[in-house]
């Protein structure tokens, strides 16, 4: 006991000052935290600045998405002049022919950029630092989305690069380029937050893994099995309304009602402009939703 | 060969409160289809093989396989609780015979009661349908479970590698490529479907008896190199 060693009657108790020095230089503050929180999670979402192991998949996925558009770009540049006024595949196209690979990457990234920090419990010492629950919650949720975001979209300037060389016409490319992002932009918000919130509500990263793809690829494969089914049977009506339980059928119906596009629907029958209004709605709440839900989650720190 | 504690701390890590959340939804999911279908289209025959083999078998079963092959061994080499269960007296082998049974179980029974289920309700077993992608899917169940529990034990992205197979081999290049079909778990058990359902109801490209020898020859070797691989198992940290 240090009692033993102090004197009678001296007040036991002192503090000794043993030269630490306070820090007086500029603090950085809330927003500069969450900015690298953002930039380190969206680093973290292809593998930059950790091991190369972790590089290995994001950067795969990252070249199997361009690796297509260039394919593309290059049968619609060698076709003979004259015999192709535009691409293969259109813009909006895109994203939903290859979203069983955005679903992998996101199913392998979500779980990384949220579920290490619950698992190793390092939440709390984000918090320890100037930010709140609304600024991690946005970092994590504006980096995921822009990763996905650099996934669909940098795709499609390659299309549109290729486009331009292939001399295709220049105002009707733009505006479908220019449709093409803002699909691909509300695409990622969805899939972004969907993909979040099942990888923070499972944090063994196996589940979340499996979490995302089961809610991504099979209500997309049930979706499709369904809607086919109808379609055979003329049950028009069905198709529209069934492509609201699936991530990329409602990417697909927003874009067929407002963004100029030819729907994946069997049969072609995408929604009109009224029944996209619902659409668009749904989208629209399942993203504020999914950063609903992160918010709850994170009202208490931990597992 | 199958130790019984094991077995139950295996159960208990499949169906804690969450996993056998995912593992519920899926079952369900198929069960909702089959109503759907069947109050769309009523008794069809071609349907019916449609939605099972599309469904059921294409993704249902490779999917729950995934969760209760890997699930059953990954977590546990994730965070490095498997030391405490390594360093008992129990064979390593045995460890991994052990939960490849409960793997099978597990996926065995969410995935071929409900195909089971499905089939009753879409065309109450005509042409035998529903007893042919029930056996089939017990058959997957075996040989996933095998496969998966070997990918748990050698990568830390089991779940990813496992997906990969399932959805892009066996789906994609499996309808495009005509060869990667003989690799598939899921023709090999369609093989055995087709030998069971009526004539022309279901269809596989692969031949029986290269069918069943693969499977087993499979099945053992993956579960034989699990248990090889966690005699020399190195536990590393994240990433």
């Amino acid at each position: 006991m240090a009692t033993e060693l102090t004197p009678q009657g001296a007040d036991p108790t002192r503090i000794h000052n043993i030269g630490y020095r306070k820090y007086d230089g500029p603090r950085l503050g809330r927003a500069y935290a969450r900015r690298s929180l953002y930039s380190q999670s969206l680093r973290g979402a292809y593998g930059l600045g950790r091991s190369a192991k972790s590089k290995v998949l994001p950067m795969v996925l990252f070249g199997v998405m361009t690796a297509t558009a260039a394919i593309i770009v290059a049968v619609a540049v060698a076709a003979p002049a004259g015999t192709m006024t535009k691409l293969p595949l259109s813009y909006t196209a895109f994203a939903i022919t290859l979203q069983p690979v955005i679903g992998l990457y996101l199913a392998a990234q979500a779980p990384q950029t949220v579920s290490r920090d619950l698992r190793f419990k390092t939440v709390p010492l984000y918090f320890s630092r100037p930010i709140e629950r609304r600024d991690y919650v946005l970092a994590k949720y504006a980096a995921m989305a822009s990763a996905l975001f650099a996934l669909t979209a940098i795709p499609l300037v390659i299309l549109y690069a290729g486009a331009l060389l292939a001399k295709f016409d220049f105002g009707a490319q733009t505006k479908g380029f220019g449709q093409g992002l803002v699909s691909v932009a509300l695409l990622s918000l969805l899939f972004a937050g969907l993909g979040l919130v099942m990888a923070a509500l499972t944090p063994r990263r196996g589940f979340g893994v499996a979490a995302v793809i089961a809610v991504f690829t099979i209500s997309y494969g049930a979706v499709s099995t369904v809607q086919a089914i109808a379609s055979a049977q003329e049950a028009n009506g069905a198709v529209e309304w069934l492509g609201l339980f699936s991530p990329a059928t409602l990417i697909d119906g927003v874009q067929t009602a407002f963004l100029g596009a030819t729907s994946n629907f069997p049969g072609g029958t995408g929604p009109g402009a009224g029944t996209g209004v619902v659409y668009l709605l749904v989208v629209l709440g399942l993203i504020a939703g999914s950063y609903a839900v992160l918010m709850r989650r994170y009202r208490k720190v931990g597992l | 060969m199958y130790e019984p504690t094991v077995a139950r701390l295996t159960y208990r890590a499949l169906l804690g409160r969450r996993r056998a959340a995912i593992l519920f939804l899926l079952p369900a999911l198929l069960i909702v289809i089959a109503v759907a279908v069947r109050m769309l289209v009523g008794v069809d025959d071609g349907v019916a093989a449609d939605v099972l083999g599309g469904f059921a078998l294409a993704t249902m079963v490779p999917l729950i396989g995934v969760i209760a092959g890997t699930g059953a061994i990954g977590p546990e080499i994730d965070d490095g609780s498997i030391v405490y269960l390594l360093s008992k007296p129990v064979k390593r082998p045995t460890i991994i015979f052990t939960k490849l049974i409960v793997a099978i179980a597990v996926t065995m029974a969410f995935s071929a009661i409900p195909t089971f289920i499905a089939g009753l309700i879409l065309n109450g077993n005509g042409s035998q349908i529903a007893i042919a992608y029930t056996v089939a899917a017990l058959v997957a169940s075996i040989a996933y479970s095998a496969v998966f529990l070997l990918l748990g034990t050698v990568s830390r992205h089991a779940v990813v590698f496992g997906l990969v197979y399932a959805l892009v081999w066996e789906a994609l290049f499996g309808s495009l490529v005509p060869g990667a079909r003989t690799l598939s778990i899921q023709q090999w058990a369609l093989s055995l479907a087709e030998k069971i359902g009526a004539d022309g109801a279901i269809a596989s490209d692969v031949g029986l008896p290269t069918a069943v020898i693969l499977l087993v020859v499979v099945t053992g070797l993956a579960t034989w190199y699990a248990g090889q691989k966690l005699r020399s198992l190195t536990l590393a940290g994240d990433e």
